[in-house]
């Protein structure tokens, strides 16, 4: 734990930097430039909106609300753990010639999409208003929901970033499980109440993305309060999940290089 | 008798194996990590060797004997299986081509992020810049984005920016001068500039036997992973060419 802040601390000034360079190497030969990381979003937003709001008419208040914070919090989630599986062998040129924590590279690619998430959540903000959605105190429920999210991304990046250097046909899997899951995480529904009763209370409260999600959306829009006991034990599911990942990347780090 | 002679690093039975990507499938890898012997490729095996402050240590062996694998352990690359390596809180630098470089943004930017995974601050860095951008001569070309370079500037610019970054201990890797005729007399006498300075610990591995006998103090030979033999350059390189005829 001690050696992961040190870590950190060490490396903020450079992942802040590659970040931002990273950013703009990505837009360089773009038309329109960083209007895209906006245009994105918003893009697949309008095609939700128009197939599940309009086509098999979704009654969810605020829907375009609620489609575009779900796509936000689960574009940051895929985006990250894709890139972590390769992480390793795409950070080839850097880490055979200098040592460099392996975690500092997935934080890095956390900030990136952390940058475009925070764009993102302007146009949630920006969405809000037409709608005029109440906003009130349990929009502070937003923090802890965030937290347990970064944490649990974190976690689930280390364990890909790993097994990603050792099993390169992990990539695949991975594509295949986050198609899977972004259907089962109701980003463009309720999940709790489209999933037949009790199964759906269960399946939100099992999925940490769905869960998530809802908490979100119970802080966000709906003006409730998180679950706390649900938050309290994916908080410590994250922990575990965000420690173990570390000391595994940790103690195996110095090995990738000679497999890569 | 030498008294007070600094050592700034220390190796002690450094061993270091490979494991070969093929090999390794998804059930043995969740539940195995030990791997069987037979299939581990052994690049260094019981190497120990002290160098002392100041000490230009030259590193000879055919290809495959571990002395690109012997640097890139001391730079923290590589983590010993076996054995300790103790750099006595010396800052250690590896001479490479492109450390870091991203071909989408421009060779300004290439300078920070390169510098800054060499420890340095971005501070430092800012300052040392018209230095870096003066030396690697590629003219405009420094803020358009690397993948327009041509190999050469590549390797200028990357060569500016190592040569210019000095650290306690500099570990070189057959980089001794890069790019078109004049920018090599220019990064060859940079070079023996830095390999010059007193306060300075280079280990330079080449495979110029000449350069490496006009300027090493001592020479390691390694064969197959292992320590053949330490000691003055002339002797070391002489048993050397004799067993490679």
């Amino acid at each position: 734990m001690r050696l992961f802040l040190r870590d950190i601390w060490k490396y903020r000034k450079y992942m802040i930097r590659a970040a931002k360079a990273e950013l703009r190497s990505e837009v360089t030969n773009a038309y329109l430039d960083w209007f895209w990381w906006v245009l994105e979003p918003v893009c697949n937003m309008l095609i939700y909106y128009l197939i599940f709001g309009i086509v098999f008419l979704n009654s969810e208040r605020y829907y375009l609300v609620f489609i575009y914070s779900s796509i936000t919090m689960w574009t940051f989630f895929q985006k990250t753990m894709v890139s972590s599986v390769q992480l390793i062998r795409d950070s080839k040129a850097i880490i055979t010639k200098v040592y460099l924590p392996k975690p500092v590279l997935l934080l890095e690619k956390m900030v990136l999409n952390a940058f475009k998430m925070a764009i993102s959540a302007v146009i949630v903000v920006v969405l809000m208003l037409p709608y005029r959605v109440p906003v009130d105190a349990h929009l502070a429920g937003l923090i802890p929901v965030l937290c347990v999210f970064f944490l649990f991304t974190y976690g689930c990046g280390c364990i890909l970033m790993h097994f990603g250097v050792y099993v390169s046909d992990l990539a695949y899997i991975v594509s295949i499980v986050l198609n899977m899951l972004f259907y089962f995480t109701g980003i463009f529904y309720s999940v709790q109440d489209c999933i037949p009763a009790p199964w759906g209370s269960v399946f939100e409260a099992m999925n940490p993305l769905a869960f998530l999600i809802a908490q979100m959306r119970n802080a966000l829009i709906y003006q409730n309060p998180v679950a706390v006991r649900g938050m309290l034990c994916w908080l410590v599911g994250a922990l575990i999940l965000a420690v173990l990942g570390s000391r595994i990347v940790y103690r195996y780090e110095n090995t990738y290089v000679k497999v890569i | 008798m030498m008294t007070d002679v600094q050592i700034a690093i220390d190796i002690e039975k450094l061993c270091i194996a490979y494991q070969p990507m093929q090999d390794v499938s998804i059930v043995k890898n969740m539940f195995h990590n030990r791997l069987k012997r037979d299939k581990k490729i052994r690049a260094l095996t019981d190497i120990s060797f002290t160098v002392h402050k100041g000490e230009v240590l030259g590193v000879v062996g055919k290809n495959g004997s571990g002395k690109s694998t012997l640097l890139k352990a001391l730079a923290g690359i590589f983590r010993p299986d076996g054995g300790r390596i103790d750099l006595c809180g010396n800052t250690i630098s590896l001479m490479s081509i492109g450390v870091g470089f991203n071909d989408q943004i421009s060779g300004r930017e290439n300078i920070i992020l390169s510098g800054m995974l060499l420890g340095f601050s971005e501070s430092e860095m800012y300052e040392k810049m018209e230095d870096i951008i003066d030396f690697a001569e590629i003219g405009e070309f420094i803020d358009m984005p690397v993948r327009v370079y041509s190999s050469g500037m590549h390797s200028k610019l990357a060569f500016a920016i190592t040569a210019s970054l000095e650290t306690d201990i500099l570990l070189v890797d057959e980089v001794l001068s890069v790019g078109d005729e004049k920018f090599r007399k220019k990064s060859l006498s940079r070079m023996q500039r830095l390999i010059g300075d007193r306060d300075r610990t280079v280990l330079l591995v080449s495979h110029d036997l000449t350069t490496v006998k006009e300027i090493c103090n001592r020479v390691l030979w390694l064969h197959d992973g292992q320590m053949k033999r330490i000691g003055d350059t002339e002797g070391v390189l002489e048993e050397y060419k004799e067993f490679m005829l």
